[in-house]
């Protein structure tokens, strides 16, 4: 291991992934992956392009099963999962992570509202009596149901779509929609929520707008955001944790200011030859006492 | 023409238009020439001697020709141009017609359907005597009613939670059977069989569904087919149960309720009890009001679910799967309540099917019914109950009344029956609804909740699923 | 054994005839991702041809050399089934391409419905027999194999010859890959899309026309209720071998030509076609792509 990177432990993760390994019949896309999301931070896993991230982000919610390695969910009440043994649905429903796609999946042709609605789906259900109540009427439901637009009615306030709540999703703008799909998944109030790069294709208005809405969930309700995001002005300005994947592998691990001044990642995103990696870490390091910073070795969260 | 009263005088019909018509016209002859060449213009029948001859038929694909060429040269040179200018001069003013406030009518639609289906059969009696109401109240009433039934259940499975089924049929059957042979062989009335055979093909909904549903798309489209097929050939061949094509006859009547029934030697017939003039018309017409009954249950059943979160999940499941498991959503649960829910429908519909035909054979259950009650849901838009209705009315009703349509045979001579030309048409008529409602007869879909004002989206957003 | 090895070659031919209609199933599926319910009835209708033509030719020219007959039928059985799936294609499918994907769906069973109908308004409903065109037998190790059957055989194996070499050697075939991988990119690479999905219509219809031609020879009989039946098995024989791959529908195609026969000589007729339904669901549940189709990776 190159120095300079620094393992964090931390005192309350909430998501602890050891050991992750995925193997595409010959290609060994992620590799021996292990890294820590701590409660109530937002934790950013960057890398360039075919890093793995996404992969990463199937394996947590349950849409590839890794070939290897562990990774444990731990609820505020202390409550454990492996989430690698959960099928997909209840890594939501039972573990209480979230998540959004790459590629946006609203419902497209159902409203904006009756998307928050559909994501209350298993608190619903209960109260439906699985259906056969709430299909006679019994005032439960009912009152289920009403809390259910409540929550609905908090979100869509949260991200700024009041005002289309009752036009079809697929109707709104991409801004937008990456917003919907935010508070759709915080409808299933989860205690993780996983972004798969929010802010791609976004304007600097609307990119904004979403920084604001994740600081948002993050201070309101607690829920702790694990990231992938190529716009490095959304990762800095809020993540409180990097970590930084390439071909499979962990390189780097710490603040955003560690990680951003970590010539392994510079070497990784600049695209440099291995043979080189050194002479760039020294440039770097040269620079770093020129200016007079330290490399911030330590890693160590504020 | 389609547009006689356009203002413009027609600066359009150049030479090139009509040039362009003259050679399309040709062409199309010319295609249909080849198509009907050996199928129009050849008539093979077999001789005294039972061997198979031919004659030409000239003049008959003279007329086959001559009407694909000039109906392909006037459609270039008239009605497109036409319908192009409409278009433009629509476009060009610059009003939408789409108009908010509904006329009276519209609004109303679902009660003043409901009232004239609540007074057809008396009106019928009233306009044809009891006698002569039979053909109003069952052929049109009752056939028609069946298919909104058995659509509206399908669309369950096919319109909300976008599952390609093409084997409904299978549960119809299972439906019909259940109450045939256990009526048969327990004499159970009616009125326990109807839920009993709507939970049987409920959990042969279950059963069949449970190991296919995770198949996707046409994979499963092609399995539902198979299952309906294998349904049919075990009622044709399993003959000790089942009497093979022979089928089951003498299928008691449903009662009112145990009360007055229809039997004719029966002490407590409606008829005698009522001191009325025998006729199997009361029979029909009490049908009547149960297979309505039933259609309105089914579509209560629809709307409430529609609002609660299984509908929901149906309806983004068809949106969207991966997403819906995103969401904690268990995708397999919810499409097996799909399935059952739309087999019982299914089979509700079976069971007055058998009650109301005293008969039933695996000749009732083949894969075109199945193809029928697909199209009727998708020609009436997916997911809408009153489209569907519609469809239904327009095809089966349609069709139905071609049967009837015995004038024709002044104009073809008396040889000509109509009921032959019935499943051509239906066929046809299938395709050109198609061509221009590729959405259905209604192509939006009514949200569930709505937090400001129901505004319906638009048939292009939605998705038509793929499961 | 000798009973079994008869059965095979029974099942071959019967599989051979699957086959040549499961590809215009699995050509059409593949290239525009629709199930053209009215293939069953082009199959139908080029059995009608060949028997029209047959009618014409042995009172017109009496004592025409039967392979010639043959030859002729199955040419204008191929024409014709070739135009009348263009002409669909045109008018049916082709208006509604990259619409809702359920209205082809309709339009193709409406045009199945219609297909078969209009048969039976303009040819009668009753069954058209012709008198045996060939009808040597030779014994093979105590195996009576009749001309018929091999001549099944040996058509079906030339053809899908000629069409293995279409689709992998020439630039039509060439085009018609591009464009069911990716219809959008071959259209930008300037292949002419409409035109590569009309030749496949035309194919398939082609190669389903003959079929016709030997079912028609084969049993002797046709009648318009004909499509729905094979059509239904050989497109199963095309989700079997996996849709999407010319030779899994040929493979799937003599399965189930071999699993009807089979079933019927061990077990009981009226259940051969429960149990050639029955294997589909199975082998799906168990390999949900079929037996030669690329496993879907579903992307997330």
């Amino acid at each position: 291991m190159v120095t300079g990177t620094a393992t964090t432990m931390s005192k309350d993760p909430i998501l602890k992934v050891e050991h992750l390994s995925m193997r595409f019949g010959g290609l060994m896309a992620i590799n021996d992956f292990s890294f820590e999301a701590t409660r109530g931070e937002i934790t950013a896993l960057i890398g360039p392009n075919g890093a793995g991230k996404t992969t990463v982000f199937n394996c947590i919610t349950g849409f590839y099963k890794p070939t290897m390695g562990m990774i444990t969910m731990r609820q505020k009440g202390g409550k454990e999962f492996l989430l690698e043994r959960l099928p997909d649905f209840e890594i939501t429903k039972r573990a209480k992570v979230a998540r959004t796609f790459q590629n946006i999946r609203l419902f497209s042709g159902l409203t904006v509202l009756e998307n928050l609605l559909v994501a209350q789906h298993n608190a619903l259900m209960r109260a439906s009596g699985y259906t056969i109540l709430g299909l006679f009427g019994f005032p439960a439901y009912r009152k289920a149901s009403l809390a259910s637009i409540e929550l609905a009615k908090y979100w869509l306030d949260k991200a700024s779509l009041t005002d289309r709540a009752d036009d079809p999703a697929g109707d709104l703008p991409y801004g937008a929609q990456r917003r919907l799909e935010i508070a759709r998944a915080m409808c299933t109030q989860p205690e993780l929520l996983c972004l798969d790069e929010p802010a791609a294709g976004l304007n600097p208005r609307e990119s904004l707008a979403l920084n604001t809405l994740l600081r948002d969930i993050r201070t309101d309700t607690g829920t702790s955001i694990l990231l992938i995001e190529h716009d490095m002005s959304v990762v800095m300005e809020i993540s409180d944790h990097v970590v930084v994947l390439e071909y499979g592998q962990k390189i780097s691990d710490g603040n955003p200011q560690f990680v951003q001044n970590d010539p392994k990642v510079i070497a990784a995103y600049l695209g440099v030859e291995d043979d080189e990696v050194d002479e760039v870490i020294a440039e770097v390091e040269e620079v770093a006492a020129t200016v007079g910073h330290g490399t911030g070795s330590t890693g160590e969260r504020p | 023409m389609a547009n006689i009263s356009s203002p413009v005088s027609e600066p359009h019909a150049e030479p090139s238009v009509m040039a362009r018509a003259l050679k399309e016209g040709f062409f199309a002859g010319l295609v249909s020439l080849g198509l009907f060449c050996l199928f129009v213009g050849v008539e093979t029948y077999q001789n005294i001697n039972n061997e198979l001859v031919w004659r030409m038929r000239w003049g008959l694909l003279a007329v086959f020709v001559g009407v694909a060429a000039v109906g392909r040269f006037v459609n270039v040179a008239f009605i497109r141009p036409a319908l192009d200018k409409r278009k433009l001069a629509k476009a060009k003013s610059g009003i939408l017609d789409v108009s908010e406030d509904k006329g009276f009518f519209h609004r109303h639609f679902l009660k003043i359907a409901l009232i004239a289906l609540l007074i057809y059969p008396p009106v019928s009696v009233m306009l044809r005597g009891v006698q002569g109401s039979l053909l109003l109240v069952d052929n049109f009433g009752i056939q028609i009613l069946i298919y909104v039934m058995l659509a509206w259940g399908l669309n369950i499975v096919v319109g909300l939670a976008g599952l390609l089924d093409l084997g409904y049929v299978a549960f119809y059957a299972v439906g019909a059977y259940s109450y045939a042979l256990l009526s048969t062989h327990f004499g159970l009335s009616f009125w326990v069989l109807l839920p009993l055979a709507g939970i049987f093909a409920a959990l042969w909904g279950i059963v069949l569904g449970f190991p296919v549903l995770r198949l996707r798309g046409d994979y499963l489209a092609i399995v539902t087919l198979a299952f309906g097929e294998i349904i049919r050939l075990v009622l044709i061949n399993w003959t000790e149960v089942t009497k093979g094509t022979f089928g089951i006859s003498g299928i008691a009547k449903a009662s009112i309720f145990g009360i007055w029934s229809f039997d004719v030697g029966s002490p407590s017939n409606f008829a005698k009890s009522f001191g009325l003039p025998m006729s199997s018309a009361y029979y029909k017409i009490f049908l009547f009001y149960v297979i309505l009954l039933l259609c309105m249950l089914t579509a209560y059943v629809t709307i409430r679910l529609r609002r609660m979160p299984i509908g929901r999940a149906w309806e983004a499941l068809r949106e969207d799967e991966i997403a819906c498991r995103s969401l904690g959503i268990n995708t397999v649960t919810t499409k097996l309540t799909a399935f059952a829910t739309g087999a019982m429908f299914g089979g509700f519909a079976g069971s007055f099917f058998a009650a109301r035909q005293g008969f039933v054979s695996p000749e009732s259950f083949v894969f075109i019914e199945s193809a029928v009650i697909l199209a009727i849901v998708v020609l009436g838009g997916m997911g809408s109950l009153t489209g569907i209705a519609i469809a239904a009315v327009v095809m089966v009703g349609g069709t139905e009344l071609l049967r009837e349509m015995n004038f024709l045979k002044v104009v073809f001579g008396p040889d000509f029956t109509p009921e032959l030309y019935r499943m051509l048409i239906f066929g046809l008529a299938m395709v050109v609804v198609m061509l221009f409602k590729p959405r259905g007869f209604v192509g939006s879909r009514a949200p569930s909740a709505f937090l400001h004002k129901a505004k319906n989206v638009s048939g292009s957003f939605t998705k038509e699923g793929h499961g | 054994m000798v009973y079994f090895v008869q059965q095979l070659v029974n099942g071959l031919t019967l599989g051979s005839i699957y086959g040549m209609i499961a590809i215009g199933y699995t050509m059409v599926y593949g290239i525009i991702g629709m199930i053209n319910f009215a293939h069953g009835d082009i199959f139908m209708l080029g059995s009608f041809a060949a028997l029209i033509v047959f009618l014409i030719l042995t009172t017109l020219f009496a004592g025409i050399p039967v392979v010639l007959a043959l030859l002729v039928m199955m040419i204008v059985a191929m024409l014709l089934a070739g135009l009348w799936n263009w002409t669909i294609e045109r008018i049916a499918y082709r208006p509604l391409r990259g619409s809702f994907r359920l209205a082809p769906l309709i339009t193709a069973i409406g045009m199945s419905i219609a297909l078969s109908n209009f048969i039976q308004v303009v040819q009668g409903p009753r069954n058209k027999p012709i008198p045996p065109l060939v009808n040597s037998n030779y014994q093979v190790l105590g195996i009576s194999i009749s001309l018929k059957q091999i001549v099944i055989i040996v058509v079906t194996a030339v053809l899908l010859t000629i069409f293995w070499y279409i689709v992998n050697k020439t630039p039509l075939g060439r085009a018609q890959r591009a464009t069911e991988q990716d219809r959008k990119m071959a259209a930008l690479l300037g292949i002419d899309v409409d035109r590569t999905i009309s030749i496949t219509f035309i194919m398939g219809a082609a190669l389903a026309a003959v079929a016709g031609t030997m079912y028609l020879m084969y049993y002797g009989v046709a009648v318009f209720t004909d499509g729905f039946i094979p059509g239904v098995k050989a497109f199963t024989a095309a989700v079997l071998g996996g849709i999407g791959s010319l030779p899994g529908a040929v493979l799937g195609g003599i399965l189930i030509g071999l699993i009807e026969s089979l079933w019927s000589a061990y077990f009981s007729i009226a259940y051969k076609d429960v149990a050639t339904f029955v294997i589909l669901a199975v082998v799906l549940i168990f390999k949900p792509t079929g037996i030669l189709g690329r496993p879907e990776v579903e992307k997330v």
